[in-house]
């Protein structure tokens, strides 16, 4: 009964703070001044025509290097925490299969799915996309797979070859603007094209192309760590 | 056209009832799938606040991988549960 | 009708579910709802921050043919709010799956997911 109390009182707080700031979350009519610098700014400075993935490959690449940082982190911890000792289960003996109808359908959906991953995220300068979204639907991908026919051993170390490959790729490509341009991540190390055509922009379609892969390859397998885990005796 | 406004209530009313329902309800498979659908719905309403990159991300990530993940690792428990019963 | 706006609908609707996520955390008794709590709770941050970034009548930070490219600053949105939640949703993904194999190995070892078994740490 005392825990109840104190769980109401402690949301009753919760929500007075919370309603209690709302003047401070205003939005308004007119856009701050750092967001009119990045509006006005952005397209002869980046070249890139989505505003946000100006924000987030140039003017705030240092976070995203931290949240690849921690998205590593994440898969590898998951990674070490599931491994078990023998991956040798005997898969034949499951239950009962799967249907016809979502082997056949997973065959040729399969494709079009990393297809349109892979679009996303080399577009992600000039619509809306990038790498985060193209590497979330190549996991899609990767789980359809897995529920087509779920004895299929995904191989670790192409996961894994690829996820470092691209982070380091990424690392470098910062470190190269660093170098031959004004700072880390600059994207002025390649030429600015035409505003709106893909090779514009500068180095942020490569730079996109390295994170989407990184993603793809971090959450997919995350995904076959926790389908593959066996049980462990103690 | 229904005004703006009206379509933002009724998004945010369906996400606050199924909120209720992910929380209360005593299944588990029941309440994943309530969350799946918050994630849906608050997918919209990012759209309706001008935001397509984001609401293309809260649809692959919240309303995909995040539901299948839950999905996987409930299978897995009721499998060991079933295997020591 | 006038004075609320659709960032207040947004807002409000971020706060709601904020405190009914916390409300998760706090009582249930199953580690998968509690999970389930963290996840809800994720959600109503990230529409609270998408809300604030929300100016009035303008449309979204992508230049193409719909915004005039000299006048973009009086267009479009703010477009720092959803660089960061787009960073965010993922990192929440990551979250959601350490917990999750967490709760997977908790119970290998105790055989049950009810919260009130695991008292090995208390005095």
């Amino acid at each position: 009964m005392l825990k109840k109390v104190f769980v109401v009182a402690v949301l009753v707080v919760f929500a007075i703070l919370l309603f209690r700031s709302y003047g401070l979350m205003d939005a308004g009519t007119r856009l701050n001044p750092v967001a009119t610098r990045y509006a006005q700014d952005g397209p002869e400075e980046v070249g890139a025509a989505n505003l946000v993935t100006a924000v987030i490959v140039t003017y705030r690449g240092l976070d995203t290097l931290g949240e690849v940082t921690i998205l590593f982190l994440t898969a590898s911890i998951i990674g070490f925490f599931l491994a078990s000792g023998s991956h040798q289960e005997p898969r034949s003996a499951q239950g009962t299969g799967t249907s016809e109808i979502l082997q056949t359908a997973a065959r040729v959906i399969t494709p079009i799915i990393f297809l349109i991953g892979i679009y996303v995220f080399i577009n992600g300068h000039l619509t809306p996309g990038g790498g985060f979204q193209g590497g979330a639907i190549v996991a899609s991908g990767l789980v359809l797979m897995l529920l087509a026919n779920p004895g299929r051993k995904v191989s670790h170390t192409l996961i894994s070859a690829v996820e470092s490959i691209s982070g380091i790729s990424f690392v470098i490509l910062g470190i190269l603007g660093l170098i031959l341009a004004s700072g880390f991540l600059d994207n002025s190390i390649l030429g600015p094209g035409r505003f709106g055509t893909l090779f514009s922009a500068g180095a942020i379609p490569v730079i996109y192309i390295f994170v989407g892969l990184k993603v793809g390859a971090e959450l997919s397998g995350i995904v076959s760590n926790l389908q593959q885990t066996t049980k462990e005796d103690t | 056209m229904i005004p703006l406004k009206i379509i933002a209530i009724l998004l945010g009313l369906a996400i606050l009832v199924m909120a209720f329902v992910a929380v209360e309800n005593k299944k588990l498979v029941v309440s994943i799938i309530a969350a799946g659908a918050v994630s849906l719905f608050a997918s919209v309403l990012y759209l309706v606040l001008a935001a397509p990159d984001v609401a293309m991300t809260e649809a692959a990530i919240g309303s995909g991988l995040s539901t299948i993940i839950f999905f996987y690792v409930l299978n897995k428990i009721k499998k060991e549960r079933k295997d020591h019963a | 009708m006038e004075q609320i706006d659709l960032s207040h609908i947004a807002i409000t609707a971020g706060i709601l579910l904020l405190l009914t996520g916390l409300w998760a955390i706090l009582t249930q008794k199953n580690i998968i709802k509690m999970i389930i709590g963290f996840s809800l709770f994720d959600t109503g941050i990230h529409i609270i921050m998408v809300g604030v970034g929300y100016v009035r009548g303008k449309t979204a930070p992508i230049l193409d043919e719909a915004v005039n490219l000299q006048q973009a600053a009086r267009e479009v949105v703010d477009p720092l709010p959803q660089a960061m939640v787009l960073t965010a949703i993922v990192i929440g993904l990551g979250i959601t799956a350490l917990m999750l194999a967490y709760a997977l190995r908790l119970y290998q070892k105790k055989k049950t997911l009810d919260v009130k078994n695991f008292n090995d740490l208390k005095w």
